[in-house]
C-alpha cells in the first residue's frame, strides 16, 4: 500500500499534466504540513494542565498575580486561535520559541545539538540492518521452507514481539553485568577527556554498541521479512524464467537480476520506518542515558515544557514527511519503469 | 478429534501456537485472583528481594511483593488495554473508512488527508505528549492509544468499501430501499470483516507493547498498581542485585505479543487464497 500515492501517480502521467501534478504534490505537502501544526497545537492546548503549574500551583510561594504574569509572559492569556496564529507565524520562520525549563534557551538550538547523536545511531543501525537483512531475506526466499527459512521465520516473530526495552535490559544484564565487557549506560566514561583520539573513539564505540544493537534487532525482523516477500514476488516473474532459460547461473539470476527489482520496495520501507525510529529513541535513550533527541523529549514531557514538546512534535513530523518524500523521489529515480513513464509522451 | 481437523491443526502450527499462547495468557489474567498465591500488593517485609524459591516461585521485589502474583494481575492490565484500545481504534477506523469509501468525493479527500497527517507523527511522540498533560491513568492511556492507531484500519476498510460499493448486491440493497446506514453496516461491513478482525488481532499486540513502554517510562499505569511495564521499570533499578525482576515481566510481554502476532498472521494466511498454492 503506497503511503504517498500523489507522488507515485505524479510520476506516471504525460508531460501535459505533469506541471499540474507537481503543483498538486506541493499543495498536498503544504496541506499536510499545516495539518501537522494544527494537530500538535490542538493536542497540547486542549489537554488540561498548564505549563505554569510547575511554577505556580506546585509552588506555595507563588500567588495568583504571579501566575497571571507568567501566563501573559508566555501568551497563554490570549484566545486559542490568536495563540495558534502567533505560534504558526513564528514556526514558519523556524522560531520555536524558548524552552520553558530553567535554562530558557531557544528550542531549536536545544533540538539541533541533540539531533546528531540520535540520527547517527539510527543511520548506523539502519546500515547494519540492511547489511544483514538483505542477504538473509534473499536466502530464505530462494530456499523457501528450508531449515534456514523456517528458523529465520521463528526469529522474525520473536523479533517482532520483543519489547525493545526488555531486550536492552537483557543485554545490559549479560554484557554489562555478567561479562563486564561493556559499560551499562551513558555516552562517555569519566576519563574521556584525558584519552587520545583512538581512546575516545573506542570509548564511544563501547558505549554505543548496545544501543545500536538494540535498534538493529528492532529493525531486522521487519526488514528481512519484507525483503523475503519482495524477493518471492520477483522470483515468480517471467523475466526470471527467461534468465534461467537462457542458461545464466543461479547466482547471477538471483543476485543480479532479481535482487535489483526486489530492492526497490525496500526504499519505501526505509521512508516509512522514520517515525518508528524517532519514537523508539525516547525509550532507548532513557534506558541507556544517552543525550539524544529522545531523552530531550522525555525530559520536556516530564516537565510539561510546552514549547519544547511542540517543537519536538512538529520537527519529528516534518522529519517523517521529509523521509517519506525522499523515499518516493528515490523510488522514482531508481525505478526505470516509473522514470520512463514520466518522461515519455 | 476428526481426522480432517487433526490434519488441519498439524499443518497450522502457527495458528495453534498463537491461539494457545493467547488462551493461556487470557485465562491466567482472568483467573488471576484464583491463581495468585499472594495478594499482589502485600508486603512481605521478611523476604525483600528474595530470589525465586518454593515459597515465592518467581521471587519478590524490593518491597517484598510476590512477583508471580503481580505478574498475573499485570496481565489483566495488558489484556484490558489491548482490547479497549483496539476497540476504540477499530470503531473509529471502520466508521471513517466506510464513510470515505462509500461517499468518495470531498468526504474521502478530507478523511484521507487527516490520515496522511496523523501518519506523519511519530505515534509514540504524540501519545507521550498527550499523556503528559492528562492524568496518566488506565482510561486515558486506552483512549489515547486507540485514537492514535485507527489510520491503518481506516485505509483498509476504505479500500474494501471502494470495491464492494460497485458490487451487484449493494445496488440491489439500494434498489430495495435500504437506508445508507443500513447498506454500510449490514451489507458492506460484514463483507469487509475478515481483514478488520485480522488487523485488530495484530493491533492488540501493538497496544500491549505501547502500554508497557509507557508504563516502563513511568507515564502509564502508576504504582502501586502492577503492570508488566512498571514492573520492568522497578526491575531496572535493581538489575545487578535482582535480575529476576527484569526477566519475568519481559518474558510475559514477549509471549503475549507473540501469541497475538502469530494468531493474526496465520489468520491472514488462511484468508488469503493467493497463499494457498
Amino acid at each position: 500500500m503506497p503511503l504517498f500515492s500523489p507522488f507515485l501517480s505524479a510520476a506516471r502521467g504525460g508531460r501535459g499534466r505533469r506541471a499540474r501534478r507537481i503543483l498538486r504534490k506541493i499543495l498536498w505537502t503544504a496541506l499536510v504540513l499545516l495539518g501537522i501544526t494544527v494537530v500538535s497545537f490542538g493536542v497540547i492546548h486542549l489537554a488540561p494542565g498548564s505549563p505554569t503549574d510547575m511554577e505556580t500551583t506546585l509552588n506555595p510561594l507563588a500567588g495568583e498575580a504571579a501566575r497571571r504574569q507568567l501566563e501573559s509572559l508566555y501568551g497563554l492569556d490570549k484566545p486559542l486561535y490568536a495563540q495558534y496564529w502567533d505560534w504558526l507565524t513564528r514556526v514558519v520562520q523556524l522560531d520555536f520559541g524558548r524552552s520553558m525549563s530553567a535554562d530558557s534557551r531557544p528550542v531549536l538550538d536545544k533540538i539541533l545539538e541533540r539531533l546528531p547523536l540520535t540520527v547517527g545511531m539510527n543511520v548506523a543501525s539502519l546500515l547494519l540492518t540492511l547489511l544483514i537483512a538483505i542477504p538473509v531475506g534473499v536466502l530464505s526466499a530462494c530456499r523457501r521452507n528450508s531449515l534456514l527459512d523456517k528458523s529465520v521465520t521463528v526469529l522474525v516473530f520473536l523479533g517482532f514481539a520483543m519489547p525493545s526495552f526488555w531486550l536492552a535490559l537483557l543485554l545490559m544484564l549479560f554484557f554489562g553485568i555478567e561479562l563486564q565487557w561493556l559499560p551499562l549506560s551513558g555516552l562517555t566514561s569519566l576519563d574521556f577527556d584525558q584519552r587520545d583520539f583512538w581512546g575516545k573513539a573506542a570509548d564511544l564505540a563501547s558505549h554505543l554498541a548496545l544501543p545500536i544493537l538494540v535498534y538493529t534487532v528492532g529493525g531486522l525482523a521487519g526488514m528481512s521479512r519484507y525483503m523475503r516477500a519482495c524477493m518471492l514476488e520477483v522470483l515468480r516473474q517471467d523475466y526470471i524464467l527467461t534468465a534461467r532459460a537462457k542458461g545464466l547461473s543461479a547466482a547471477v539470476v538471483v543476485w543480479r537480476h532479481a535482487l535489483r527489482n526486489a530492492l526497490l520496495p525496500v526504499i519505501t520501507l526505509l521512508g516509512l520506518s522514520v517515525p518508528g525510529l524517532i519514537g523508539g529513541s525516547v525509550i532507548l535513550e532513557s534506558i541507556f542515558a544517552l543525550p539524544g533527541l529522545g531523552q530531550l523529549f522525555y525530559a520536556a514531557v516530564m516537565a510539561r515544557d510546552y514549547t519544547m514538546i511542540m517543537g519536538n512534535l512538529v520537527l519529528g513530523a516534518i522529519l517523517t514527511l521529509a523521509g517519506n518524500i525522499l523515499a518516493d523521489v528515490c523510488y522514482g529515480l531508481a525505478d526505470p519503469r516509473i522514470r520512463a513513464a514520466g518522461e515519455e509522451r | 478429534m476428526p481426522r480432517r481437523l487433526r490434519r488441519f491443526l498439524c499443518r497450522q502450527s502457527m495458528l495453534v501456537l498463537g491461539l494457545g499462547l493467547v488462551l493461556i495468557m487470557s485465562l491466567a489474567a482472568v483467573a488471576a485472583p484464583l491463581l495468585a498465591p499472594y495478594d499482589p500488593d502485600a508486603l512481605h517485609l521478611d523476604a525483600i528481594l528474595a530470589p525465586p524459591s518454593s515459597e515465592f516461585l518467581l521471587g519478590t521485589d524490593r518491597l517484598g511483593r510476590d512477583v508471580l502474583s503481580r505478574l498475573l494481575y499485570g496481565g489483566r492490565v495488558s489484556l484490558w488495554v489491548g482490547f479497549v484500545a483496539v476497540g476504540i481504534s477499530t470503531i473509529v477506523g471502520v466508521t471513517l473508512g466506510l464513510v470515505s469509501g462509500y461517499f468518495r468525493g470531498w468526504v474521502d479527500e478530507v478523511v484521507m488527508r487527516v490520515v496522511d497527517v496523523m501518519l506523519c507523527f511519530p505515534s509514540f511522540f504524540l501519545i507521550l505528549s498527550v499523556i503528559a498533560f492528562l492524568e496518566p491513568d488506565l482510561v486515558n492511556i486506552m483512549i489515547v492509544i486507540g485514537l492514535t492507531s485507527w489510520m491503518g484500519v481506516a485505509r483498509l476498510v476504505r479500500a474494501e468499501t471502494l470495491s464492494l460499493r460497485e458490487r451487484a448486491f449493494v445496488a440491489a440493497a439500494r434498489l430495495a430501499g435500504c437506508s445508507t446506514a443500513r447498506i454500510l453496516w449490514r451489507h458492506i461491513l460484514p463483507n469487509a470483516l475478515a481483514p478488520v478482525l485480522i488487523s485488530a488481532t495484530l493491533g492488540v499486540a501493538g497496544a500491549i507493547l505501547v502500554e508497557s513502554s509507557l508504563s516502563f517510562l513511568g507515564l502509564g499505569v502508576q504504582p502501586p498498581d502492577a503492570s508488566w511495564g512498571n514492573m520492568l521499570q522497578d526491575g531496572k533499578a535493581s538489575l545487578e542485585t535482582a535480575p529476576w525482576l527484569s526477566i519475568y515481566p519481559g518474558a510475559a510481554i514477549l509471549l503475549t505479543v507473540l501469541g497475538y502476532n502469530l494468531l493474526g498472521e496465520s489468520l491472514r494466511d488462511l484468508s488469503d487464497p493467493r497463499l494457498k498454492r
